[in-house]
Order: structure tokens, then sequence, then C-alpha cells
């Protein structure tokens, strides 16, 4: 195996998965159009001051991010698995790791990519400082492929199950616990004028260390819950 | 030491609303964890004994199939 | 050298000879449990003096923490059974993991609940976002996770296969958490509560307390080898060891048979 058709291998995947998503952009846009209407939603039940919105403006944004990514999860490996593209790359002489990242990859740049543009845009309804901003963004940039490359895994394992919506969130919540906790802290360590660096550093340590193995994990998973 | 006395213990010390209720789950949570394996068994082995006896039956309508 | 070892331990996982095993074994477990418990209870509750600080409703103490303790426990179990059962796929080790989990989530449960019992007398308040509650908690999910992946499968083998390896997945990331819901309580100050007045326990609460400890114990074993009976029961239903028991247990009596067609019908329905 060379690297030329390792590499073309990888490509292919991408170009493929992107080429659906992009066959589909209705899809695309849902998670973004409801990260618009649960942010619209807050100040509708909290009130309309600016100081408690501003207060909760991170917080409120990232969880949004959170569930909206939720909802598109548990698409990543259906329709492959449903029309067997799946258990072909699962024979194919390539490393099952590798393209599967490539499919992570792909998912999050039609789902995840669409969000962290508009998180601004959302911040910004709730009021949320300029200044804080880019922290937000840097948070999400780190955090939401963490969260793409931890759900792929769930995802793998659920694969062969009945239902998986309801329980894949069930699974999700533990691990995206210090997700969440790193990266509001961030922004709420920005907004208090306190040095943010160090939460996005663990956060950028976790996604290191997340590239490396949640692929592995998930290619492991994955052959797991096929196997029959 | 205060020679034990059933109402004494059973106040606790007037913490009992919370004392006691503690110990209740845990003994119920325990006994319900530890009795709902066998109800499990039981059917388990109703249900087997249902199939060996159709089996059982078939076999002896038609003794050439297995 | 050691060679019986390993040939006993092979014999040992084999289905029916373990059946065996814990059925003679558990009901042992389960008496030295309720012996222990007892001697424990008596312990704890009356020859134990009131706390200076906590009064009398310390004595939750003497059940949240070995439940707190089997919580723990029991997921490192599950996780090490989880491991072998995905890398030497020893059925036995499958069944011991996946019926662990419940356990050790009912534990999980008994200590979020008395903590809380214990919380509000002592706090002024049911639940607070303390560092190990929070802790507690997310393992509650986890528990609740393995067990929902196992049952969502439709063959039994596999949905064990892929909740070993959540449970895997889970124990790497039990100390993250922890160490991330510590970071995010001195971020946010204010809630910081000692869970454990005096950090020096007198030795008349703790013999109790350690006692107990062993009772939970012992406890986990005997529920652990009814569970795993009963699952190794109808994962092997066809095999002839266990036809064996069940007609040692039902063909003996009318009534049995009786059931028997009874379930029959019911299950032909």
């Amino acid at each position: 195996m060379s690297h030329a058709t390792l590499a073309s291998a990888c490509a292919a995947v991408l170009r493929r998965d992107l080429t659906l998503a992009w066959r589909r952009r209705g899809d695309i846009t849902m998670p973004v159009l409801y990260a618009l209407i649960v942010v619209t939603l807050f100040p509708f039940a909290l009130g309309p001051e600016d100081a408690l919105l501003q207060r909760i403006a991170g917080g409120v944004v990232l969880l949004t991010m959170l569930l909206a990514m939720l909802l598109a999860l548990d698409a990543m490996f259906r329709s492959d698995i449903e029309d067997g593209s799946l258990e072909q790359l699962m024979l194919s002489p390539q490393p099952l790791a590798l393209m599967l990242g490539m499919k992570i990859l792909a998912h999050w740049i039609t789902t995840a990519l669409p969000l962290i543009v508009v998180a601004p845009l959302l911040a910004g309804m709730l009021h949320l400082p300029a200044p804080v901003m880019p922290v937000l963004v840097y948070a999400l940039l780190l955090a939401t492929p963490l969260l793409s490359l931890l759900g792929a895994v769930l995802v793998a394992l659920t694969a062969g199950s009945r239902r998986s919506g309801m329980l894949l969130a069930l699974m999700l919540l533990p691990l995206c616990v210090p997700v969440v906790i790193f990266a509001a802290g961030a922004v709420a360590a920005a907004q208090q004028g306190l040095p943010w660096l160090a939460p996005i550093a663990w956060l950028g340590a976790a996604l290191v260390m997340a590239l490396v193995l949640a692929p592995l994990a998930c290619a492991a998973a994955l052959r797991i819950a096929l196997d029959s | 030491m205060t020679p034990f006395s059933w109402d004494h213990f059973i106040a606790m010390g007037g913490y009992a609303a919370y004392v006691w209720p503690s110990f209740a789950l845990f003994f119920i949570v325990l006994i319900a964890d530890y009795l709902s394996p066998g109800f499990r068994r039981r059917r388990q082995l109703r249900e087997l004994r249902g199939r060996m006896a159709r089996q059982a039956a078939r076999q002896q309508r038609n003794p050439s199939v297995p | 050298m050691a060679n019986w070892i390993p040939l006993w331990v092979h014999k040992l996982s084999s289905p029916p000879n373990f059946y065996r095993f814990a059925g003679v074994l558990r009901p042992w477990a389960l008496g030295l449990a309720l012996v222990l418990g007892a001697i424990a209870l008596y312990g704890g509750l009356v020859l134990a003096p009131a706390d200076y600080q906590q009064g009398d409703a310390y004595r939750i103490i003497f059940i949240h923490v070995p439940s707190a303790w089997m919580s723990l426990f029991i997921y490192g179990v599950m996780a090490v059974a989880a491991f072998i059962s995905l890398v030497w796929r020893i059925k036995l080790a499958e069944v011991v993991a996946m019926e662990s989990a419940p356990i050790g989530a009912a534990f999980t449960f008994i200590t979020l609940v008395t903590g809380s019992l214990w919380g509000k007398p002592m706090w002024g308040t049911w639940w607070t976002w303390d560092a190990r509650l929070t802790s507690e908690l997310v393992l509650l999910f986890l528990y609740l996770g393995v067990i929902g992946l196992y049952h969502s499968f439709e063959d039994r083998r596999q949905g064990a296969r892929a909740a070993a390896f959540l449970a895997i997945i889970g124990i790497i990331n039990v100390p993250i958490v922890h160490f991330s819901v510590n970071w995010w309580n001195t971020l946010h100050q204010g809630s910081t509560v000692r869970i454990l007045g005096p950090s020096k326990m007198s030795s008349d609460m703790l013999w109790p307390l350690l006692t107990m400890m062993f009772a939970t114990k012992f406890y986990y074993i005997a529920s652990l080898f009814g569970r795993v009976r009963t699952d190794l029961l109808s994962l092997e239903s066809g095999k002839d060891w266990v036809r064996q028991i069940a007609e040692a247990q039902g063909g003996a009596s009318a009534a049995g048979a009786g059931r028997a067609r009874a379930a029959e019908k019911e299950s032909q329905r």
C-alpha cells in the first residue's frame, strides 16, 4: 500500500461524504435553524434584561451547539449502514480508523462548521460582550470536533441496535461533561476578565488525544456492533 | 453511657425523619435487587419446560421428524 | 509450575461449573453479608456515640459511605470483566460485567438519595453542586448508559460486547470527569461544602463503617452470583445441563406440570 493510494482513498471518502451532504443541502441548515430557534426562546423564558442575558449568553450558546450536534449525530453513519457502504469500507484494505476519521471530519464540516459560523450572531443576540466573542469561537473550534469524535464512537456502538436517539444522549452526557465545563469555563473566565488560556489549553489537549484515539475506538466499536 | 431506651433510639436525636428513610431505602433497594433475578429465573425455567413439553409432544405425534 | 491455576480458572469459567459453584457460594455470601451487616448496624446505630457536631444525623454515614465505595468498586469490577470479555471473549466475563451494572446502579442511587437525606439537615439543602455529588450523578448516568446499550440490542451477546466497550470508555472518563468537576468547582466558588466534617474519625465510628463495607462486598457477591446464574440459564437454554435443571425443578410436582402447560399456552399466543 503506497502513500498515494492511502491519501487518495482518504480524499475519496471525504469528497463522497461532502458531495452527499451537498446534494441534501436542506439537512445542513436544520441544526443551524434549530440553534436559532432555541436561542430565540431563551429571552422569552427568562426576560429581556441585558445583564441576565449577558451572564448566561456563553453557556446558552454552547449548550445549544451541543444539542444541535446531538440531533445531527444520530444520522452520522445511518445512511451508510442502510445502503451497505459502511460494510464495504470495513472490508476495504485501507485502515478503517483513518477512513472513519475522514467521515467524522466530513460530518464536522457539514454540521458543526455552520453552527460555529452563526455562533457569534447567536451570542450577539444575547448581548455577549464583543471582546469575549473570539474566546467563544476558540472554545467552539476546539469543543465541537471533540464532541464529533466522542459522539462518533457512541454512534458506532449503537450502530447495530434497534433504537438509539435517547440512548445516544444518555451515553454522551458523561462524556461531554468535561467538554462543557472547560468550554463554558473559558468563556466565563474571559467574561470576568480572568485568564482563559488554561481551559482552552485543556480542551486542546483533550482534542489532540481524541484525534488519535477516537477514530481507533470508533473502528473497534463499529466492528463490535456490526459483527453478527 | 446512658441506658438504652427505645424512644430515644427511634427519635435519633430529632433526625429520625432523615435517618430512618435512608436506612429503609437502603434495605428496600437491596432486597428488590436481590430478589429480582429469582423471578426472572423462575419465568425462564417455566418457559423452557413449556418448550420441552411441546417438543416432546411433537416427537410423539411424528417420531420420524427430529 | 502453577499449572493448575489457569486450569482451574478455565474449568470454573465454563457455564455449568460456574452455575454450580455460584449456587454453593451464594448462600454463604448472603449469610456473611447479613451477619456482618447486623453487627455493623448494631455498632453504628446503638453503640457509637452521637457526633458532637452533627448529632445523630451522621449515622447515615454507615450506609452512605459503604454504598459510595461500592458504586466505584463495582464499576471497577465491571470494567475489568468488560476488558476480559472483549479480549478473550469469555462468555462468563460478559455476564459478570453486564449483571454488575444494575447492582452498581442500585448502590449509586442509594448513595445519591441517602446523601441528599443527609444533606438536608446538615447543609439545609437536598442538593448542592459539590464536586463529589456531581461526579456520583455522572457515574449513575454511566451505569444507565451501559444498561441501556446492553438492552437495546436484539442479540444479547453482541449487546454485551458493545456495552462492555462503553464501560471501558467510561472508566477512562471517570477520573477526567472528577478532575474537571473539581476545576469547575474552584471556578464557581460559593457552594463548597465539606461532606465529612471532622476528618479524624473515632474508632467506635470507624469499625462499624468498615464492617459495613465488608457486608456490602459480600452482598455484592451474593447478588451478582444470583444474577449470573439466571443469566447463564437463559444464555444456555438450549444446552443439556439447563434442561436437566428445568426438569429437576418442575417435573417432580403436578403443579409444576400444570404451570408448564399454562406457560406453553401463554407462549403460543
